[in-house]
């Protein structure tokens, strides 16, 4: 496989697998946990590999995902304890597992291994180079550990779908039914943590909370089904790992920050361009709907009192242009006739004007 | 102390007190996030005002340009979270979370890109990701004092519109107040702080020096004014134990040592603060608890003193605790608290235990009596509500319970109320 293929693929695995706990922290409202989380880890990794002296898999998953599931915990009982409120909770807590983690990484680990640089926006850029021998396969060893990442939390939105669907749309209904919505976001929480830490290496700690929140909150702009929201949001992350490979091609830049600036990219074009929630679509319906009122608001001075057209601009006291052309339309569409040179609103106009005013 | 020391010290001090005063407004206008977003969105801007500089022939690293940058990129960041906010159904934490992570990377392409085209001049910038306070210079430390400055006048000058922003909106805008315009300037008072921030403690840990010791000092007071004042002391109390720390040895980083302090305050408002220390809150529960396990135990011996109507006599250990499975812990509190003896396996009742006794049980059955003859409630819905409400109502009340209910010689279940200890 060449290069390029590995980044991109690397890249789109990294983005898939984050979307998909990424989309239930947006519909959850709590897209920053994922943000504190992703910085908390750090500690976790340092510790690990204080310990063990390598940056071996399992005591960084173990150490990255206590950390996480701490920050959590953290945040919810200073929280919970009415002395803080969720927003400064989470402002507070993690900041400061950061700083920990940044002191010990300072203070005590071999800067070879394991730099500030690394796990602030790591770089997927050499995810080619770093190599894994698979049982006599040589792989590179991020794109496989991501397309792992990406498997498991695929297999685990499958799994607990319909539990993850009804807690995040209705706890309380969740709760009634026998699913434990405190147990879920724990897991939901401890798959972001792990997520967190599979994406370290390529993409670090602050650029992930792009890959996890803004494929998703662009889908999120698209559609109201989940399932077409994870969907699409996993589409949005690998797009943009493709494009965000040609833009750091191009400026000879950083690949991990390219990507998010092509996720930053598409979330401005849909921002703009969505039929519902987008910026032109809402400019264009209130335009229809002030044309909508108009028509009615005509017909139904019409429908009152028969108006010769010359009169109806001063009795409406409207510029005469725009009667002419509001004229013409509801001539067209067979809303108002003609009698004895009145202009009077028809059966079709009368129903025109129902359906506006419903 | 070496005068580059001094100079640490004064920056981490200055900027200790203005984010902490500042960030009383983020803290309860619950924008705390908004100054972590504001850190990161400043990145992009420090890049490209370096590449300005280096266009123009302006010294690229000179402190205002990177500044001004910073400031620019950071309110065009605000502005897009707040335009999200109102034109989609994103909530806030997706809006800062957006804002914030693609900035930063826009931030992190940019500076890639500046290592490679910047000839090496470039080096330093990345200071301004995690901080690094002992590169200050003294004129930093003026221009920052300067800057400071300026915020707190504003902050003093627009003290009443924002003290009505932050906790009614909706009567500030019918006193006349213009709520967009201050608003505004809350939030690009809070840029500055952020930007001076950016070169001692980083992108990262700036949202902690805005929040945590407002955070810190909203335990110790209900008012506007002593909590600004406290967080700003705060504030720089931290700021000024980090670097001091930091100085006594070498591979200790200024910024994460202040966000450290400052949590460490934080901590210690949350435990010991007058009146919402959680400290104290653990103490009266644990007494209520103690005092519960007590009563309920004089209640029990006083129920077997009414089987056989001797209240104050000797009794076995193992009968009394068959009542009600009670704990060997409330004997021992009831014996250290001086409400009985206890010689072997036998429990005597001393006459300030009987008098308890008789007060328990005498609340617990004015209370039933109360609840069947006011409320009108079933006799099988009395007993679970008195048990809680025996060790809470005081004499007084009782007594006014008892007049009111004239006097009644049993309760709803037919027992004897007590009125004082036997003789």
């Amino acid at each position: 496989m060449s290069d390029d293929a590995i980044i991109v693929l690397t890249g789109a695995a990294c983005a898939i697998a984050c979307a998909i706990p990424g989309c239930f922290l947006v519909l959850r409202g709590i897209s920053l946990i994922g943000d504190a989380i992703s910085h908390a880890v750090l500690p976790g990794i340092v510790i690990a590999f204080l310990i063990t002296g390598s940056l071996a898999a399992w005591p960084v998953v173990i150490g990255a995902g206590a950390l996480g599931l701490l920050t959590v915990f953290l945040i919810e009982s200073l929280h919970r304890s009415g002395r803080v409120k969720e927003d400064a909770s989470i402002a507070v807590v993690f900041p400061a597992l950061f700083a920990l983690g940044v002191l010990l990484l300072v203070r005590y680990a071999d800067h070879r291994d394991l730099d500030q640089d690394c796990v602030l926006y790591g770089e997927i850029l050499l995810a080619p180079i770093a190599r894994l021998d698979l049982f006599g396969w040589d792989v590179s060893r991020p794109l496989f550990l991501l397309t792992v990442m990406a498997a498991l939390n695929l297999a685990f939105v499958v799994t607990f779908f319909k539990e993850l669907k009804l807690s995040t749309f209705d706890a309380g209904l969740a709760a009634a039914s026998g699913f434990s919505p405190v147990l879920l976001h724990y897991l939901l929480t401890g798959v972001v943590s792990l997520t967190t830490v599979a994406s370290f290496e390529s993409v670090g700690a602050i650029l992930v909370v792009a890959f996890l929140i803004v494929p998703a909150a662009t889908a999120y702009l698209l559609t109201d089904r989940l399932g077409l929201m994870l969907l699409l949001a996993m589409g949005f992350g690998a797009l943009s790992s493709w494009l965000g490979y040609m833009l750091a091609v191009a400026l000879d830049a950083s690949g991990a920050g390219s990507m998010t600036v092509a996720m930053g990219g598409l979330f401005i074009l849909v921002w703009l361009l969505a039929p519902r929630e987008g910026v032109l679509g809402r400019v264009l319906r209130v335009r229809r709907r002030k044309h909508r009122f108009a028509l009615a608001l005509v017909l139904e001075h019409l429908g009152r009192e028969p108006t010769a057209e010359s009169d109806l601009a001063p009795a409406l006291r409207w510029p005469e242009q725009r009667i002419a052309e509001l004229v013409q339309k509801l001539t067209t569409r067979g809303f108002v006739a003609t009698r004895e040179g009145l202009l009077v609103t028809t059966e079709a106009g009368s129903d025109f004007v129902r359906d506006v005013v419903d | 102390m070496s005068s580059a020391l001094l100079t640490v010290l004064a920056g981490a001090m200055v900027l200790g007190f203005s984010a902490g005063t500042l960030g009383c407004f983020a803290v309860l206008r619950r924008h705390s996030l908004l100054g972590d977003a504001l850190a990161h969105a400043a990145l992009p801007g420090v890049c490209l005002a370096f590449l300005v500089g280096m266009w123009s022939g302006i010294d690229p690293k000179h402190p205002l340009l990177l500044g001004a940058g910073a400031l620019a990129t950071a309110w065009i960041g605000t502005l897009l979270i707040l335009g999200i906010i109102r034109t989609t159904r994103l909530k806030q934490d997706a809006a800062i979370g957006i804002v914030l992570s693609v900035f930063f990377g826009a931030g992190t392409v940019l500076l890639s890109y500046l290592e490679r085209a910047g000839g090496g001049q470039q080096a330093g910038l990345k200071t301004f990701l995690f901080g690094q306070a002992a590169a200050l210079t003294r004129g930093d430390v003026v221009a920052m004092s300067i800057f400071a400055a300026i915020m707190l006048g504003t902050l003093v000058v627009c003290y009443r519109p924002f003290k009505l922003l932050i906790f009614d909106p909706g009567h500030a805008a019918s006193l006349g107040v213009n709520v967009r315009r201050y608003e505004i300037i809350l939030v690009s008072l809070m840029a500055v702080a952020v930007v001076l921030g950016l070169r001692t403690v980083g992108v990262v840990l700036m949202a902690a020096m805005l929040v945590t010791p407002a955070a810190a000092a909203r335990q110790w007071t209900d008012r506007l004014g002593v909590m600004i004042i406290l967080a700003g002391l705060m504030g720089m109390t931290a700021g000024a134990a980090g670097a001091w720390i930091s100085a006594l040895e070498t591979r200790m980083p200024t910024g994460p040592l202040i966000v450290l302090s400052a949590t460490a305050l934080l901590l210690v408002s949350l435990l010991v603060s007058p009146r919402r220390g959680l400290l104290w809150s653990w103490m009266r529960r644990r007494r209520n608890r103690k005092r519960v396990r007590i009563e309920n135990l004089l209640k029990d011996m006083w129920r077997l003193g009414e089987q056989d109507s001797r209240f104050g006599g000797t009794r076995a250990l193992s009968d009394v605790m068959a009542v009600r499975a009670a704990s060997q812990r409330a004997v021992g509190d009831a014996e250290s608290a001086g409400f009985m003896r206890r010689h072997g396996t036998q429990l005597t009742l001393t006459p300030k235990g009987l008098a308890r006794a008789a007060r328990v049980v005498r609340n617990h059955r004015i209370w039933e009596s109360y609840l069947s003859h006011r409320l009108d409630l079933a006799d099988d819905h009395l007993h679970r509500d008195a048990e809680d409400m025996e060790h809470v109502l005081d004499d007084e009340v009782i007594e006014q319970i008892d007049d009111a209910l004239g006097h009644p010689a049993n309760d709803p279940h037919g027992r004897p109320i007590p009125r004082g200890a036997p003789v």
